[in-house]
């Protein structure tokens, strides 16, 4: 399996350890990514609050670039996946702005090259025992919320997501690794991560009500799978150490892949104590 | 040429592509938003005011910039308005008429947000968070945080910049930035 790769700017910042075990994991699975050559910044949340042309025409400047291999294009990042989706639409919806894209940027739109998330690669793509059949340290005890947030399924007429309001994708992925997943409500509530910086008062206000859910359900990890809502949850808990996982972290945990160790230690909270006293 | 869009809400619907005058007032977006609380007026609010035509009250409030797009309201709203692409206009509006953002951090770090793609094509957080507290004014809070995040390698230190850069700026260009 192979897709063209846009890594996005948080896996060589502060998701770092979301784009190590990505690859780790991709390699376990036999799924080959091919970096996008001299991908671009899709503008993230800040383009399309200030400049709502930006926030289409940096997207685009990558989705000419993905599209000559004809793979779908892996990304990471729900927000990346989003901006690109919207993007996409645009070109092809708005056939006087296409056509000045394809100028500007010296392609012709064929729709090739689809944005797909991680993890609807990861739980569409891939029959479900190219997963069982690689778990060699089964999850027990480790009880997990699935935690989406809202760009990966939001809005529903760009992403196309199996439930808006309640996805079972990441909960599925999770029992096939032997963890426990709980229900909760939140898995879809937003954790505010673009105010994390400029507005953490109110930031900390919903990342303090997602941990308490949490809790509240009987969790004991909350497993994300975007960078920023990772990097938000893992700093601006307050007085609790509920430990953040990137789904993939836990692939590699329960493939018994190597590097994980390094992994673990870049977050803020901890993980370390709960895996031990599972013995995982 | 005669005028023919004249209220302020179908400036609004046509800039955003959102049919905002649909609204029956059902405050399922209010209901609903996870930074209502934050804000001066509440999403529903935010669209009785622009069926009003207040756009001078709607300028200068703090909803547009509080906004953080998560899209839950457009997702639930029974008439489909998507309020964040509304929000994108109102504050889009207030920058072309040179109304001071409500919320100055927010728009600090947005600026220089984009400013760091313009230099390098990706950002670099580490020049664009010095960029953001010259911005805001506010250079001491999250400063032991930053460090760790320096010291644990998820700040890189040095920029990476894409080959062809030249074409990022000239998406810029087009827009007028």
């Amino acid at each position: 399996m192979r897709y063209s790769y846009y890594p996005g700017c948080t896996i060589s910042a502060t998701g770092v350890e979301y784009g190590r075990s990505i690859d780790a994991v991709c390699a376990a699975l036999g799924i080959e990514l091919v970096e996008l050559e001299d991908w671009s910044c899709c503008g993230s949340s800040a383009a399309h609050a200030l400049d709502h042309e930006l926030s289409l025409s940096l997207p685009a400047r990558n989705i000419a670039l993905a599209q000559p291999s004809g793979l779908d294009t892996l990304m990471p990042c729900p927000a990346c996946y989003q901006r690109t989706l919207n993007a996409d639409k645009h070109l092809r919806e708005d056939e006087g702005w296409r056509k000045e894209m394809e100028t500007l940027l010296g392609f012709t739109y064929n729709g090739q090259g689809r944005p797909r998330h991680l993890l609807d690669v990861l739980g569409n793509d891939l029959p479900a025992e190219a997963i069982t059949s690689r778990v060699k340290r089964p999850l027990k005890g480790l009880r997990p919320v699935s935690y989406y947030g809202c760009m990966l399924v939001r809005p529903p007429e760009l992403t196309g997501w199996d439930d808006p309001e309640h996805p079972v994708l990441m909960d599925r992925l999770l029992v096939a690794l032997g963890a426990e997943p709980v229900s909760w409500s939140y898995g879809v509530d937003c954790c505010g991560a673009s105010l994390s910086l400029n507005r953490s008062d109110v930031v900390k206000t919903l990342v303090g009500r997602l941990v308490a859910a949490a809790e509240e359900a009987g969790a004991n990890c909350i497993v994300t799978v975007c960078g920023m809502c990772h990097i938000n949850l893992d700093t601006r808990q307050q007085g609790t150490q509920m430990p953040i996982f990137y789904l993939t972290e836990l692939m590699g945990l329960a493939f018994d892949l190597p590097g994980r160790e390094e992994w673990f230690r870049k977050h803020f909270t901890n993980p370390l104590p709960l895996l031990k006293s599972l013995g995982l | 040429m005669i005028e023919t869009v004249t209220s302020f809400s179908e400036i609004i619907e046509a800039r955003s592509g959102e049919p905002v005058r649909t609204c029956y007032f059902c405050q399922k977006c209010t209901a609903g938003c996870p930074v209502v609380h934050a804000m001066d007026y509440q999403p529903a609010q935010v669209v009785r005011l622009i069926l009003l035509g207040r756009k001078d009250t709607l300028l200068r409030s703090t909803a547009p910039w509080l906004c953080v797009s998560c899209e839950t309201c457009g997702t639930r709203c029974p008439n489909g308005i998507r309020l964040a692409p509304v929000m994108d206009v109102l504050k889009e509006m207030a920058l072309q008429e040179g109304v001071a953002p409500a919320e100055k951090k927010v728009y600090a770090l947005h600026q220089s947000f984009i400013d760091s793609i313009r230099l390098w094509g990706r950002v670099h957080e580490l020049s664009m968070l010095m960029e953001y507290k010259l911005r805001a004014i506010d250079i001491f809070t999250d400063i032991g945080m930053g460090l760790q995040l320096i010291i644990k390698g998820k700040i890189p230190v040095l920029p990476e910049r894409i080959k062809n850069l030249e074409q990022v700026k000239a998406l810029y260009r087009r827009t007028g930035r």
